[in-house]
């Protein structure tokens, strides 16, 4: 089993955290995995960049993750700047952080081939609602947990206050019910689809 | 026990477990993370004893090292790029005086233009220093080379870099096991020293030698260093059968033997290539790897040995020679045996990865006597803009 994602945002949008934490969930399940960021610009709103390879061998390449099997969008504005679909693998999952509907979205450029699949979660919606900061990529990860099984909700939630050890009890308990309502989100959509 | 965890944080807590008496650096990018970590373990108390020095600058960090170093204590340091300039005047002295100084390099580009992205420009712009130097493939072989680093840099007097590549591993996220107090400490024995600066049996560290003397004694520095190969793979050996795993040593070899085209190189590509070469060989292309591990003494006989009998080998350099050529590369031509085609190529440099598809579109190019021979070969440069670059500077005329 291979997963390998992509992860695209804007800085302060938590990219590099996002990647981090996907990694200790899919470690917490007995999966090797890494987490690598690409450092451009680090200025709040520029582009980011960043990688988690999920795997049941041993890692050993460090190069970027270039043939993804699973983009996250964190910000769809990013769309008009191009290369967020570039090397999605023909299968392809793209979850993407939108109150918009796919349609809307294929309209802003967000095209995919007959194989691949669109997830939409109002991440930063949600985001607002609980923690009151536009920081979707905890929601996020819970909508990668729905999408792949490969990382459980559970594992997401145990990386969350893993690396969030160190914060305030409300600032962890939003998150994780920020990843647990993205979820639940998927899930429905996924049902829904196939009812 | 392996951790989920950042590659520079894991270098913190290694180098923690080493019980150094004394850190000093200075905090550049993408070193940062590591001396951060060191100073929150030293915060906390659980690096202790141990004195954590702010100092000014990087000169003012390998200085401050030099004197603890010769008053007798464990000392670390670690930076980058032009931070491991800025040390430049006293690293020969460091080497000189023999003191068993460990320092991390997290390799990164030297400016100008400022690029704070890895290769390995930094580096080996000090080989020529006196200190050993190590080059990790991976976050787990980093925190080993650390343990083995301390080591031999007591074993031999003689200061010791360990190289690991700059955000691609310092700020990458792996598994990785750092090992336990008690396994470091069998391992690695309280420090001690050959002989120390003391007020009250006071010796000179560092006299002045003239012409009658100092070649005999750089002589001996280089003998030193080559007499080191042999403690390295020791060292290497010993830790393998005291952990249970591979780190370290001269070189590392991945499905050379009947090879007939090897790439050689170092740091966070050789994991890279190891999958291409995988790949190529289910392609029913013979091909192999050959990590350096141990950079400086350069380990060549081990080169030599490994390359024997292979037709083709393809240094991938990650640093330049300035109005030269490559510098890996060199050393592997000087090394390899005269039935060895070396085909030296530049690639990764300031940042731009050394990626699956670039490797493998290498190795077909030389397979296919697509590259020049003889030439340094620039692969994944963007010849447009560099002849478009080339073509304004022939119009512009000097006044």
């Amino acid at each position: 089993m291979t997963l390998d994602v992509r992860i695209h945002g804007r800085g302060g949008q938590g990219v590099v955290t996002a990647a981090e934490l996907l990694s200790l969930a899919a470690f917490d399940q007995g999966l090797h995995a890494q987490a690598l960021p690409s450092f451009g610009s680090e200025r709040t709103g520029a582009p980011v960049v960043s990688f988690c390879r999920i795997d049941d061998r041993p890692i050993r390449s460090h190069d970027p993750v270039d043939h993804p099997n699973l983009v996250v969008l964190q910000d769809p504005t990013l769309l008009r700047g191009g290369g967020v679909l570039d090397g999605l693998a023909d299968d392809g999952v793209v979850v993407v952080n939108t109150s918009r509907t796919p349609a809307e979205l294929a309209e802003a450029g967000l095209v995919l081939g007959p194989g691949q699949q669109m997830v939409t979660v109002p991440a930063t919606e949600l985001s607002w609602r609980l923690l009151g900061r536009p920081l979707p990529n905890t929601a996020l990860l819970g909508a990668v947990a729905a999408v792949t099984g490969s990382v459980s909700l559970e594992a997401v939630h145990r990386a969350i206050r893993q690396r969030f050890a160190s914060r305030p009890i409300d600032v962890i308990t939003a998150n994780l019910r920020l990843a647990e309502d993205a979820y639940a989100v998927v899930i429905q959509e996924q049902e829904q689809h196939h009812a | 026990m392996l951790r989920q965890v950042e590659g520079s944080r894991a270098v913190a807590d290694a180098v923690a477990r080493c019980r150094p008496a004394v850190v000093a650096a200075y905090p550049i990018s993408p070193q940062t993370h590591i001396v951060e970590g060191l100073s929150d373990l030293v915060t906390t108390g659980d690096l202790a004893p141990c004195e954590y020095l702010m100092v000014e600058s990087e000169f003012g960090a390998l200085s401050a090292c030099i004197g603890a170093s010769a008053a007798g204590a464990r000392t670390y340091t670690a930076t980058s790029s032009q931070g491991l300039l800025f040390m430049a005047e006293a690293l020969p002295n460091a080497s000189g005086l023999g003191l068993p100084i460990v320092m991390t390099v997290a390799n990164r580009a030297l400016g100008a233009p400022i690029n704070i992205w890895n290769d390995h420009s930094d580096a080996l712009s000090q080989r020529d220093a006196g200190w050993l130097q190590l080059f990790a493939s991976s976050n787990q072989e980093a925190v080993d080379l650390h343990l083995q680093a301390f080591a031999l840099a007591e074993r031999l007097s003689v200061p010791v870099m360990v190289c690991m590549d700059g955000f691609v591993l310092t700020h990458a996220m792996e598994e990785i096991d750092v090992p336990e107090q008690d396994a470091v400490d069998a391992f690695l024995p309280a420090f001690a020293p050959r002989q120390w600066l003391d007020p009250d049996d006071p010796v000179t560290i560092g006299a002045m030698v003239g012409p009658g003397q100092f070649t005999e004694v750089k002589y001996l520095m280089a003998r030193r260093q080559q007499a080191a190969l042999a403690d390295i793979a020791e060292v290497a050996a010993e830790f393998e059968s005291t952990f249970g795993r591979e780190s370290g040593g001269l070189v590392r070899p991945y499905r050379i033997d009947d090879a007939e085209v090897v790439l050689v190189a170092m740091g966070s590509a050789l994991g890279t290539a190891a999958d291409v070469v995988d790949a190529l060989r289910e392609e029913g292309i013979a091909a192999g790897v050959l990590g350096i591990t141990c950079y400086r003494p350069w380990p060549h006989e081990a080169v030599r040995e490994a390359l024997r009998g292979i037709p083709r080998a393809i240094v991938v350099n990650r640093a330049i020679a300035v109005g030269s050529g490559s510098i890996l590369g060199q050393d592997v031509r000087l090394t390899a045996s005269p039935g060895t085609e070396v085909h030296d190529v530049v690639m990764g440099l300031g940042g731009r990865p050394v990626t699956r598809a670039g490797l493998r579109q290498l190795v077909l190019d030389v397979l296919h006597g697509r590259l020049p021979r003889g030439a340094l070969h620039y692969v994944d440069l963007d010849e447009t803009v560099a002849a478009d670059e080339i073509a304004r500077e022939a119009e512009v005329t000097v006044p």
